[in-house]
């Protein structure tokens, strides 16, 4: 028999008994939803990870280092010292040139230093981060107070909040002060170079007292500067090319003078490198360490994360097919009652030619059609519960004051998916009953009353 | 002039069923030979094994030993495919409770047959209508069957049966529950069927008079053996 036949037999035959068939068809749709609601969570949650960490910039950024070359304390005076390969200097020409590489963004120094702040004329020690324009976008300021630097070279800085509260408890109110901020800036010293051996004598800086007035234009609750590159949170935040020019002393000043190159030169004791996508982290890493430098990215973190979904998404497959599972015995049942009561009608099927295999099919397609509505049902039913979650949650976040977020989604592979699924469980389910009525003998159904 | 091939060959068939320990010989070494458009009434006591006999002749069953043979093919040595073909292309059935499918049309009913022999839908409808106005019920064609009286179910039954152009058209108590006028008139509409040429039927019933009447042949059996076979008048 044709498809089209069979499909019009099978619908006919699903009408007779609608009340039982729309039944079974709603629990393939129950087994269905909870399986769609459970991966659209995952799926959901996954999603939210990932964009919310490719949003931090953590998956597509390289942190680079200077090879370390740190003389230890037995080097000995520099006269006898063996002549050591020296690590190339992360300095200017070095972030030029990384900046030319393909498929490389951004390129911006870590900018960090411990630093007094004066505000109403008390002292607090604090810690200043630059942060580069991207991380605007990184999520890190969403639902701040106040706004953004208004340019990179703004004389403004953005609090932390709990740097905030130090200051004054109503945070709010510190929005559109002054504070000034006192530093360190690190000056040059003419290169001894010039009068003797380089290596004997090399160059150094000395440090001058600076302060810088800066206006105060938001706070935010995150910590932006913490995590991946930073050496601690930084809780001051001003644009990273203002930190530039501040030329203030760093940690690693020191550390230069030890590997001479403390000279007029500045370097850098780290540069985050960002790339077009994290696809291009692991050729860009390569590359950087053909450079001469170290370099290392996040992309085994983000490895782990994805094997971590991958699990959960698995997990969560097994559980909410039990509901499925339990609508299958149940097309199992309605099929089972529709070969008992429709004997007579298979006999006069056979008799009027339909082989075993026409049988089958009709049997195949019902439970195939039951798969196929309760399928679309169950995907439906399932969106609507991701829907319900998704507003309950906005809902709880609003109440924290929190920007609100979807934790499920139901992309369209999903859908698909999820009818998929059902019609091959459903064709599984009625595999029995098929080969039963196929099997039926003839002779007896046509004598079945 | 040549003589035609008989329709039906029946050659030493039986048919046994194992019911616990015992063997009940349904029908025993039968032979029996029915000519193409011949018209024949097998008739019978209840359990004399006429039924199982017609089973036999439509593929419906196998015999446990001989042979059938139908316009030359022998039913014994078909696949359960071939015999489905068989039943769908060669012969048309007819049954005592007309059997037939409560909850579609008329039209629907009749043109089951062509569905399953994956006959176009075009030529469907056409086909239909010409097997329902055979057996004058071409107005009823959007009618239930439960809506038809029980001579009207039964012709139903044979546009059905007719619609696939089948050789051979056999009917199991076609007037068994009908009243004895609708019994005669389906016994004519059957006769007016055998003038096609070469339209054989093979006809099971108890009611003799009916049989001598409007068969060419009466082949009668008891206890699952033929007990004599010849023209009817």
């Amino acid at each position: 028999m044709k498809l089209r036949d069979l499909s019009d037999l099978a619908f006919r035959n699903l009408r007779e008994a609608v009340l039982r068939n729309s039944l079974t068809t709603l629990g393939v749709a129950v087994g269905v939803a909870s399986l769609v609601a459970m991966l659209s969570l995952g799926v959901g949650l996954q999603q939210l990870a990932t964009s919310r960490l490719a949003k931090s910039g953590l998956f597509d950024s390289i942190f680079v280092t200077p090879k370390t070359n740190l003389r230890g304390p037995g080097g000995g005076p520099p006269a006898t010292r063996a002549p050591a390969s020296k690590a190339r200097p992360l300095d200017a020409a070095a972030r030029a040139e990384i900046s030319r590489m393909p498929n490389v963004i951004e390129v911006y120094p870590q900018i960090r230093f411990f630093t007094e702040v004066r505000y109403d004329s008390k002292p607090f020690a604090t810690m200043v981060a630059g942060m580069p324009e991207s991380s605007k976008a990184s999520g890190a300021f969403d639902g701040m107070q106040g706004s953004f630097f208004s340019s990179p070279n703004a004389d403004e800085a953005i609090l932390q909040a709990e740097f905030a509260k130090e200051l004054n408890p109503q945070t709010a109110s510190l929005i559109g002060k002054d504070l000034i901020l006192r530093y360190a800036e690190r000056q040059a010293l003419p290169s001894q170079a010039q009068a003797g051996d380089p290596a004997e004598y090399p160059g150094g800086f000395s440090v001058v007292p600076k302060e810088k007035h800066l206006r105060i234009i938001g706070v935010v609750e995150t910590e932006p500067a913490s995590g991946f590159g930073g050496f601690g949170s930084g809780r001051l935040l001003i644009p990273l090319p203002l930190a530039e020019t501040l030329r203030a002393a760093q940690v690693n000043d020191l550390r230069d003078i030890l590997r001479d190159t403390s000279s007029d030169k500045p370097t850098y004791s780290s540069l985050t490198v960002r790339v077009k996508s994290p696809s291009l982290v692991e050729a860009t890493e390569a590359k950087l360490k053909d450079l001469g430098f170290s370099a290392f990215s996040l992309l085994d973190a983000s490895k782990s994360l994805r094997i971590f979904f991958l699990v959960f998404d698995l997990l969560l497959t097994i559980f909410s097919s039990l509901a499925l599972a339990v609508a299958t015995l149940g097309i199992i049942n309605t099929l089972v009652m529709a070969v008992l009561e429709r004997r007579r009608e298979i006999g006069v099927l056979k008799a009027l030619g339909a082989a075993d295999s026409d049988v089958k099919q009709l049997f195949f397609v019902e439970a195939g059609v039951i798969g196929l509505f309760g399928g679309i049902l169950g995907v439906f039913l399932g969106w609507l519960i991701g829907r319900t979650l998704n507003f309950g949650t906005v809902l709880y976040l609003h109440r924290q004051n929190l920007p609100g977020v979807d934790i499920t989604s139901v992309p369209l592979w999903l859908v698909a998916f999820g009818i998929l699924f059902a019609v091959l469980v459903s064709l599984a389910a009625g595999l029995y009953p098929a080969s039963r009525a196929a099997r039926l003998d003839p002779v007896q159904a046509l004598r079945y009353e | 002039m040549t003589e035609l091939p008989p329709a039906i060959h029946l050659e030493s068939v039986s048919r046994h069923y194992l019911m616990g320990e015992s063997v009940i010989r349904a029908v025993n070494d039968v032979s029996l030979t029915v000519p193409s458009g011949g018209f024949l009434a097998l008739l019978g006591s209840s359990g004399s094994g006429k039924s199982t006999l017609l089973n036999l002749i439509a593929g419906l069953d196998r015999p446990s030993s001989g042979s059938v043979v139908a316009h030359g093919q022998d039913l014994s040595k078909m696949s359960s495919l071939e015999l489905a073909r068989y039943r769908r292309q060669t012969v048309g059935m007819v049954f005592q409770s007309f059997n037939l499918l409560p909850r579609m049309t008329l039209e629907e009913n009749v043109e089951l047959p062509l569905r399953l022999a994956e006959v176009d839908r075009s030529e469907r409808a056409t086909r239909v209508r010409e097997a329902l106005s055979r057996v004058g019920l071409e107005k009823r064609i959007g009618h239930r069957p439960s809506e038809l009286s029980g001579g009207e179910q039964q012709r139903t039954a044979i546009a059905r049966a007719l619609v696939n152009r089948p050789k051979i058209l056999l009917a199991d108590e076609p007037t068994g529950n009908l009243d004895s006028a609708t019994g005669e008139s389906i016994l004519t509409l059957l006769r007016e069927i055998q003038k096609n040429p070469g339209m054989t039927i093979v006809m099971v019933t108890h009611e003799r008079a009916l049989a001598e009447r409007f068969a060419d042949c009466l082949a009668v059996m008891g206890d699952g053996k033929l007990l004599s076979n010849g023209a009817a008048r």
